[in-house]
């Protein structure tokens, strides 16, 4: 690292092209937003720019502070569920013999590579009523019913009934754990990858057993990593669009698709503008935690 | 300024921010054809005063002459020095002809001398055979090669080493000892060596400026800065040695009488040759092999100590005694094990006599 | 484990095996068929919109990877006022929620009354593109030895030689990876795009959502196919690069 001074004309034909986009592009929209939060909504959608708090008001109110606890709450049930899911794979993959650790690294992030929309489109296919799981369910109840007929058993199983799994609050969140368990599962397979293993081996050595060694020893040693993902996770989940626009229902509206309202058949751009800057402060808030908290553990991010 | 003197630093100060005073007020001349060891522990400034040598730091204060040239606001490029880097900085994407043919390359000089001089540098480090090898199909010692066949190929009027030696490992790296100096005395080069190692600065050097903390203690031949240190830092950092706090007590003919409270008490005051003045407080220092032990008292040397014996280790060629003296001093003593049986006379817990003479003494001021 | 992974790739893998089933219910395997493929390929509106998600992602590419470049550079080399605050600026990018960055987009071009169609998704593309190469060029670059650059200027050679011969070959396999990122990204990317696309600037991910609101085709599964496919050659080659590159400079 070099002081700027000491080579003026090398970092401005560097820094600046690149920030002018950034700043024009990026910055300048983000603060365009941020006026219009604080704009009133004019009869036929028009935005007259004033400095009042009602958006943010709007936001606090009961139906719309609904929808943000749920977005919340979705989000941190599918953390939950993808912690659960993806720490055994992070230790699995962690602790799995050197030449099968780069595949199996690969095929959890090989997932994260293909197109966001096709990964949730192919859930669409698998959970519809005459989806992939249905069809494999009604499989198996005709295939039961033929050998109560069989045996002789009156027809107890009655007609196929399909499950009604798409388009509701569980597609929502199966969407969210399948989409974001790489971020997750990344940041903890760091961690447990940079732990020394010798530590483990004392702890048996000194007499524990394999799950009070997972419980007092792996799990507190793997904490940055932990929380790192999880909280990845989390922003992640809360801040979507997608996944509950393709499979949610009516009733899985989440912050994400409420902004996107706000910009398409509402028209009240003030407002969503305003959703937009609380999602964004509760996205810096959390990042802030993970920050802090990395940097007094000085763990790895 | 003499006319031999190929760099000549004057009054140099390196200040980093405002606090940190990395080579303080240091001048130094180095002639023309000088193997030059600049020693000290990490941190004393050495590397920084190579780094100004090669221009990539400016020195805050004073001025630095290579050839008689200035070198305020020369750029490292224009230089008539070359840098073997700690790491060697061998290119990693280019072979190793082309690795030595960049620095004339970048300079535009015509294909055919570039091949020749080339040519002539690989066969002098004797890199012929590998000439079209990547750096990493070469071993450490091989890329160290290559760093000096690329900067001895500009023939500079200087060649900078920054700690050359210290990546390889202790067999391989008395063997690039030696090479070093047959190449330096081959092409004639003033060579400017960066240690931490004193035997790398004793074997190889004409002569050593031992720094400390910015300054510069002493410059001086090797036998001249192992038997004549001129302060308790030398001693000490170069080779082992038994020091004793002392007070100067009188003055005779060439003489300094001291009295030393840890090994005087039995003899009463000791005189030392000693050329300079000296008053007040001194070191007496002592080289641990130039002690003597033995089971009755030496009466002929005048300098006798009398000592428990608390522990002694075992090399091979030679044993330490570590011993104590009655009046609780530290004392160590080298012994060669010229013989089968010299080491197994001396046993923990066995009393004996320290003694050295006068003309080994030194008597330190600093 | 065995499960999670069932998990994982169980979607992708029937949505690809059912795209070359013989069934337009497509539930029960009919046998083995390109027909959906040459249906996709047929479908012109899938066409264009394959081109323009192709052209958004050119351009965008060589943009973001030029600039990203230059920013991740600078971001390694230089020590300059506010380094905290602009690093903060310059990753904001990559951390908020996209559907905030969308109607960021979406407000911003209104306001510069610039008309929404491929230019505004390639503009925006840029814009959150730049951050993912500049932090793929640092973390190339923190493993670069400076002595390097120290070296070459002992040698004789000036800053430009020096950059040039020295500093670029180390960047390159960088240079590249940040670059298939920036085209991956903007390939996949629907949100924004979504948003600030206008008629007539469909890109292929919004041609797919638009089919798959009404209704799960095999066409729709061919075209995906080929989208995954596509993508997945890209970080083949990526993985490539960068693990060929890894061997040639790293043990140097």
């Amino acid at each position: 690292m070099e002081s700027w001074r000491k080579n003026k004309l090398a970092f401005s034909v560097l820094v600046l092209p690149p920030t002018a986009w950034l700043v024009i592009f990026f910055t300048v929209p983000l603060l365009i937003m941020w006026v219009y939060s604080f704009a009133e909504r004019g009869p036929q959608g028009q935005i007259y720019l004033a400095v009042n708090f009602a958006n943010y008001a709007r936001a606090i109110e009961w139906i719309h502070l609904g929808i943000i606890w749920k977005s919340v709450w979705v989000a941190a049930i599918s953390t939950a569920i993808t912690f659960a899911v993806g720490f055994p794979l992070a230790m699995g993959i962690a602790f799995a013999p050197t030449r099968w650790k780069n595949l199996l690294l690969l095929l959890v992030i090989l997932p994260f590579w293909t197109n966001l929309l096709i990964r949730t489109y192919a859930w669409i296919a698998v959970l519809r009523t005459r989806g992939f799981l249905n069809f494999g369910l009604e499989w198996l109840h005709d295939e039961f019913s033929a050998f109560f007929a069989l045996i002789g058993l009156p027809d107890v199983m009655g007609e196929f009934q399909a499950l009604e799994l798409l388009y509701n609050q569980k597609a929502v969140v199966i969407g969210l754990v399948y989409v974001y368990l790489p971020f997750l599962v990344l940041p903890i397979y760091a961690t447990l990858e940079k732990l020394n293993k010798s530590y483990l081996e004392a702890s048996l050595d000194l007499g524990a057993g394999h799950w009070r060694t997972l419980f007092s020893v792996t799990m507190p040693l793997a904490m940055p990593g932990v929380v790192s993902g999880c909280l990845l996770a989390f922003i992640l989940s809360m801040g979507t669009f997608l996944t509950p626009a393709l499979l949610g229902g009516t009733d899985s509206e989440m912050i994400g698709n409420l902004i996107a309202r706000q910009f398409s058949s509402s028209r009240d751009w003030p407002f969503g503008s305003a959703l937009s800057f609380l999602l964004l402060y509760l996205t810096f808030i959390i990042l802030w935690v993970r920050a802090s908290m990395a940097s007094r553990k000085r763990g790895p991010i | 300024m003499v006319d031999n003197t190929i760099i000549s630093i004057r009054d140099v100060v390196k200040r980093f921010g405002s606090s940190v005073l990395a080579v303080n007020n240091v001048s130094l001349d180095i002639k023309q054809g000088e193997f030059f060891a600049l020693l000290g522990p990490s941190g004393c400034g050495k590397t920084t005063l190579l780094r100004i040598l090669a221009g990539f730091e400016t020195p805050s204060e004073g001025q630095v002459l290579i050839d008689g040239d200035d070198m305020e606001r020369v750029e490292p490029n224009k230089r008539p020095v070359n840098m073997v880097f700690q790491s060697y900085a061998v290119f990693p994407h280019m072979t190793v002809r082309q690795n030595v043919a960049y620095g004339l390359r970048v300079v535009g000089t015509p294909k055919p001398e570039i091949d020749q001089r080339v040519q002539e540098s690989l066969s002098l480090v004797q890199l012929e055979e590998l000439a079209d090898r990547k750096p990493d199909e070469l071993s450490g010692g091989q890329r160290q090669r290559v760093a000096l066949a690329r900067a001895l190929v500009k023939h500079p009027k200087v060649l900078l080493l920054d700690e050359p030696l210290s990546a390889l490992d202790a067999k391989l790296r008395e063997q690039m000892q030696i090479e070093l100096v047959h190449l330096q005395q081959t092409v004639g080069i003033t060579f400017v060596i960066v240690t931490h190692d004193q035997n790398e600065a004793l074997s190889m050097a004409d002569r050593v400026a031992v720094m400390n903390g910015g300054n510069v203690l002493q410059v001086a031949s090797p036998t001249e800065l192992y038997e004549y240190p001129n302060c308790r830092f030398v001693a000490d950092f170069i080779g082992k040695m038994n020091l004793f706090d002392g007070q100067v007590v009188g003055v005779k003919e060439g003489q300094v009488v001291v009295r030393a409270d840890a090994i005087t008490a039995h003899i009463g005051d000791i005189s030392v040759p000693f050329g300079d003045e000296a008053r007040g407080k001194v070191g007496i220092a002592i080289r641990p092999e130039k002690v003597k032990l033995d089971g009755e008292e030496p009466k002929d040397m005048p300098i006798r100590v009398r000592a428990k014996v608390v522990e002694v280790v075992y090399y091979g060629n030679e044993s330490h005694v570590f011993l104590q003296s009655t009046s609780g001093a530290k004392i160590t003593a080298n012994i060669k094990n010229t013989s089968r049986n010299t080491h197994a006379g001396i046993v923990k817990g066995d009393q004996l006599w320290v003694s050295w003479c006068p003309q080994d003494t030194l008597v330190l001021t600093s | 484990m065995g499960g999670t992974f069932f998990f994982l790739y169980f979607p992708i893998v029937s949505l690809i095996a059912f795209s070359f089933n013989d069934s337009k219910r497509n539930i029960t395997w009919q046998g083995f068929t390109l027909r959906y493929y040459e249906k996709a390929f047929e479908n012109s509106q899938l066409h264009d919109a394959f081109l323009n998600s192709l052209t958004v992602a050119g351009v965008s590419t060589t943009v973001s990877t030029i600039f990203g470049t230059m920013l991740g550079l600078s971001l390694y080399r230089f020590r300059f006022p506010a380094q905290g605050p602009f690093e903060g600026m310059v990753h904001l990018p990559i951390v908020i929620p996209e559907i905030c960055m969308a109607v960021a987009m979406v407000a911003f071009f209104f306001t510069v009354e610039m008309p929404l169609g491929l230019t505004t998704i390639t503009v925006s593309h840029i814009a959150f593109s730049i951050p993912f190469v500049a932090v793929v060029i640092r973390a190339r670059m923190a493993g670069f030895e400076q002595s390097l650059e120290e070296a070459s200027y002992d040698l004789g050679a000036n800053q430009w030689q020096t950059f040039w011969n020295v500093t670029f070959p180390y960047m390159k396999p960088g240079m590249v990876a940040g670059a298939l990122l920036a085209f991956t990204l903007s390939l996949d990317d629907f949100v924004i795009t979504f948003f600030t696309s206008g008629p007539g600037s469909t890109t292929f991910p919004i041609k797919i959502y638009s089919m798959v609101r009404f209704s799960v085709t095999p066409e729709v599964n061919a075209a995906s196919t080929v989208l995954i496919v596509l993508t997945l050659a890209l970080t083949a080659v990526a993985l490539v690069i960068q693990s060929r590159s890894q061997r040639k400079i790293d043990h140097g």
